[in-house]
């Protein structure tokens, strides 16, 4: 059967991972490779790197980054943030890279999705959703995009008064009247792999997923859903995954600081019926 | 020295590094001399069936590969270098393949698949195990029900069952290795899955 994935994601910016990294034995807990190689040891599923470098000028440092991590690490490796055209996917997958995630580049241009997974294959595009909840209260969306007229099911009708969730850029800030859900579909069709849904209502707050936002895109897709945002204790891992319908859940703090670890964490949840991958014995 | 075939598709270096982490040199390339003369033959590949026969063809490679399979050194099929060595595939209409082995690639099917009664993923893309068919070297020493990483939204149905080395269950039971002579191929990536994986390149390295 196929496991659920745990994915720790680390923040990198210029080269160096920021937040707190509480590893043991790491002679450098700022460098990325060696954190990475700590949670392939540990039996993590994936790694996602997130990079956080301001300027685009710096592209370079992340790439050699994800060279120095394929050399020593041998597991899926996800890397988001700042990516922008066909090049930027082209370099990271020659250094290394399985996947990559695309997100506000999307949101400004959803046919770069589609280019993206014609030329390098459904397998290796994540499109990362920030996601938060709009009040029925809340006034119309003002946004304007180039493609509104090609694809205007995508954005929320104006006048109608609903809760709903919205596709948020600029870490939450800027809001775009982008529905979450036919977001979602439209990238699955576009040629997406897979979705990284993040609530920006929960990221930080350590008060668990957003589970009926995940539960909507999980259903609606019929490509693999990350969870992401709002972890804090084991029981909302397994909430996300049980409830929310996830097919992985990323988390970024509880992992760093070492409040949980990948091996509890598995444990708990194959304790309570979540089929995981179990630190694999060595081979004979 | 081991050849990773070069044609443009895939993550070549991550297979380059594997081979190098158990102390298999191996060299990525599209040259005819280095191809034939290595002693042992990688055709990684991701993306789609029909780009992967295309860039092979037009670079001129088929026919290569043919030769070096005929010749019995060993050869690494990987995810799509699997699907690859069957006659054909149902992605975007029925695409031919190398044909070094009868059979086809189909999609799986979008059904009602996974246990919670959500529609079953497709990428197939995670961690799943192996149940061991046909004896296989490249296992050996794999303990049964070990996890390898997936990533795939095809799987091949070889028309010689003795040639399944490893089933994998998602939805259904689908073949994620062959052995064949000197042709093993695997669905999954051994490149990325961890000290398991490496010991399945390093028992292939082992034949050389």
């Amino acid at each position: 059967m196929l496991a659920k994935r745990i994915i720790p994601c680390l923040d990198v910016k210029d080269g160096r991972v920021v937040k707190g990294i509480n590893f043991v034995n790491l002679r450098d807990a700022g460098d990325p490779v060696e954190v990475a190689s700590a949670y392939e040891a540990e039996g993590a599923d994936e790694l996602t790197f997130l990079d956080i470098t301001a300027s685009h000028e710096k592209r370079d440092i992340i790439i050699d980054v994800v060279a120095r991590t394929a050399e020593k690490v041998f597991m899926p490796l996800t890397v988001g943030g700042g990516v922008r055209t066909l090049d930027d996917i082209r370099s990271l997958l020659k250094a290394g890279a399985d996947k990559v995630a695309i997100n506000t580049a999307a949101v400004h241009n959803p046919d770069f999705v589609q280019q993206a997974a014609e030329r390098f294959g459904s397998q290796c595009i994540v499109v990362a959703i920030d996601a938060k909840q709009v009040e029925a209260t809340a006034p119309d969306f003002t946004t304007e995009f180039e493609w509104q007229e090609r694809y205007p099911e995508l954005l929320e009708e104006k006048g109608k008064h609903e809760q709903h969730w919205e596709v948020y850029t600029h870490g939450g800030r800027n809001r775009t009247g982008i529905n979450v859900v036919r977001w979602a579909k439209c990238m699955e069709q576009f040629g997406a792999g897979e979705i990284l849904l993040t609530s920006m209502d929960r990221d930080g707050t350590k008060q668990g997923y957003d589970l009926p936002l995940n539960r909507a895109v999980s259903e609606t897709c019929t490509i693999p859903v990350i969870a992401s945002g709002g972890a804090g204790t084991l029981e909302h891992l397994y909430d996300a995954l049980a409830e929310g319908k996830a097919d992985a859940v990323l988390a970024a703090s509880i992992f760093h600081f070492k409040e949980l670890t990948i091996p509890e964490t598995k444990q708990y949840l194959d304790q309570r019926g979540i089929i995981v991958r179990t630190l694999a014995p060595e081979a004979t | 020295m081991i050849a990773i075939i070069d044609y443009g598709m895939g993550n070549l270096r991550s297979v380059q590094k594997a081979f190098e982490a158990v102390d298999a040199p191996a060299e990525v390339t599209r040259d005819p001399d280095t191809i034939l003369n290595a002693s042992a033959m990688v055709l990684p590949g991701v993306g789609a069936f029909k780009d992967c026969m295309n860039n092979l063809d037009e670079l001129d490679l088929v026919p290569l590969i043919r030769r070096f399979v005929e010749s019995g050194k060993p050869f690494l099929g990987i995810c799509l270098g699997l699907q690859l060595l069957f006659e054909q595939s149902s992605e975007f209409g029925n695409v031919p393949g190398l044909g070094l082995l009868p059979g086809k690639v189909v999609r799986f099917d979008d059904q009602p698949g996974s246990e919670n009664g959500t529609l079953l993923k497709v990428p197939h893309m995670g961690w799943n195990t192996l149940k061991f068919q046909n004896p296989c070297p490249l296992f050996e020493g794999i303990p049964p029900e070990s996890y390898f990483y997936f990533v795939h939204s095809f799987y091949v149905v070889p028309d010689n069952p003795n040639i399944v080395a490893s089933t994998t269950q998602y939805g259904i039971d689908f073949v994620s290795g062959i052995h064949y002579d000197n042709l093993y191929a695997f669905q999954f990536h051994p490149e990325k899955s961890q000290t398991l994986g490496l010991a399945i390149l390093k028992n292939f390295a082992k034949l050389i």
